[in-house]
């Protein structure tokens, strides 16, 4: 095993114990901050594919703007977990099996699929996450999916205002 | 065994750096709080402390020793971990950003080559947002598992007043970046030192933006909102006693050094001397000045942050909104398509 692998295991089984954490734990803020430890997991993931770029946008956007703005919100509606409805057992078992057929079935489409198979994960190459290559990326061959979606954006942020004003 | 095939001697010199950064950090932060009772009494026309010591200069050093004796409070119906990793959050993520500062030129000591920057990465200035972005966490956390109406309430305005500034900051930054064509700090500063002006030409209106809004990111006044005692009693930190009071209290003044350095290095040249050619000297030598150029830099910068503090009264909160969302965006994507227009104009 060398460092690079190391790393790999490391960030993976820290990801998956935060991403557990956020679904067993009771309290809405204690998820939320597991929540931006997995975005940090990813992150690193990201620089272990030399992808800095993505890495520090997703720090940027998810771990510092969105998840904000939900602490922001579970704060104000002060969400205490015994004022909480509790879900009935059987609620609980029939989401934990459709997630777990789910789970298998993408498991089984990875293993079945020819290209993936003998294959590593390319660590510390490729430049498309870096910010020269990808800039160029999207302003050459998908501009226009890119300019599609800003006027999306833009439209949101109207729409939010308008409401907001109301 | 591929697991050990560092090279060891970088380790350990990076180390070496990371320690010695952070000690001066604290240090000069140390003294900061000193610098601010000073520049106050000196506005205020009084003499400030001057019983600790020759010129009261023992003074920080008697803060901090009664901060550490005072008793340790955690209120019972607080949320344990969480009040205590309130203020360390905020600690650490205001000492961060002093990884990508390039604080001098290298140095050549041993046969080595040492930069004096703790890492030189491609995307330093998203970086420095990145931290910025994750600074308001401590405030977040520390208000919120304190339990109290008044820490929630200035948590949340915190937090309002951190990510409206953020988006004027980061669209300052994008026409910084449009003009310098880098992300990375240490090219930043090394295109101002070879002969270019420094960016402040460029980005007079750029650095205006920075500037206000690098304030109210460190929550200083005209901005000190999340702390107005006489509507929230004390502010986020109104449980707290001891040191992970005087934790929160420290971030402030780290957060003001560490803006220091990143305007003077993107905008003032960083460890740039003017009018004065590194070259002509031995390297060590030009990179101890450099280090003596950055450090006044600094010095200046948080001495006009002081002035503006004990000068300005606070804004109100919508006065605050007003300024962030509607005077400062709308400048600060005005300052980009000026930008764009010239960059375009000498094509």
């Amino acid at each position: 095993m060398n460092t690079l692998e190391i790393l790999f295991y490391a960030l993976s089984a820290f990801a998956i114990i935060s991403a557990t954490m956020v679904l067993i734990s009771k309290n809405p803020i204690h998820s939320v901050l597991w929540l931006i430890l997995v975005f940090f997991a990813i992150s690193g993931h990201y620089i272990l594919l030399n992808a800095q770029f993505l890495a520090i946008v997703n720090i940027i956007v998810y771990a510092g703007a969105i998840m904000v703005l939900f602490l922001f919100v579970i704060m104000l509606m002060n969400v205490k977990k015994d004022k909480e409805p509790q879900k009935q057992l059987w609620v609980k078992l029939i989401g934990v099996i459709a997630g777990g057929s789910f789970l298998t079935l993408l498991i089984a489409l990875v293993k079945q699929n020819t290209s993936f198979q003998g294959r590593d994960v390319l660590l510390k190459e490729g430049s498309i996450g870096l910010i020269h290559p990808l800039g160029q990326a999207l302003f050459t061959d998908y501009v226009v999916p890119f300019e599609i979606s800003s006027v999306l954006f833009l439209s949101a942020m109207v729409g939010a205002v308008i409401i907001g004003k109301k | 065994m591929t697991l050990l095939a560092f090279d060891w001697a970088f380790i350990i010199e990076k180390l070496i750096l990371i320690i010695i950064i952070v000690l001066t950090t604290l240090l000069i932060t140390l003294y900061t709080t000193f610098g601010e009772r000073k520049v106050a009494a000196i506005l205020q026309d009084r003499p400030g402390p001057n019983r600790a010591g020759p010129f009261g200069l023992l003074q920080p050093l008697a803060d901090g020793l009664k901060l550490i004796m005072k008793e340790e409070i955690i209120p019972t119906s607080a949320s344990k971990w969480l009040f205590i990793l309130g203020p360390g959050l905020a600690m650490t993520a205001s000492l961060m950003t002093c990884a990508v500062i390039p604080w001098s030129t290298e140095i050549h000591l041993f046969g080595r080559v040492i930069a004096l920057q703790i890492a030189d990465i491609n995307i330093g200035l998203l970086y420095v947002f990145a931290v910025v972005s994750m600074g308001v966490y401590g405030i977040m956390i520390g208000g919120w598992a304190s339990n109290n109406k008044f820490s929630l309430m200035s948590a949340l305005r915190a937090a309002s007043q951190a990510i409206s500034y953020e988006i004027a900051m980061g669209l300052a930054l994008i026409a910084l970046l449009m003009s310098t064509g880098t992300l990375s700090l240490k090219t930043i500063v090394a295109d101002q030192v070879s002969g270019h002006w420094w960016n402040i030409v460029y980005q007079p209106l750029g650095f205006l933006i920075f500037f206000i809004c690098a304030m109210a990111e460190c929550n200083r006044t005209p901005f000190d909102l999340p702390e107005a005692e006489n509507e929230l009693n004390f502010g986020y930190h109104q449980e707290y006693s001891s040191m992970k009071l005087g934790f929160y209290l420290f971030a402030e003044y780290v957060n003001m050094i560490m803006s220091s350095a990143i305007m003077a290095s993107m905008y003032f040249g960083g460890y740039d001397l003017p009018f004065f050619d590194e070259s002509t000297v031995a390297p060590n030598i030009a990179a101890i000045i450099g280090v003596g150029t950055l450090l006044i830099k600094i010095v200046l910068f948080v001495f006009l942050f002081m002035w503006i503090r004990w000068t300005i009264p606070r804004f109100r909160y919508d006065q605050l909104m007003n300024l962030g969302w509607k005077k400062m965006i709308p400048l600060a994507l005005l300052n980009m398509l000026i930008t764009g227009a010239l960059i375009l104009s000498k094509l």
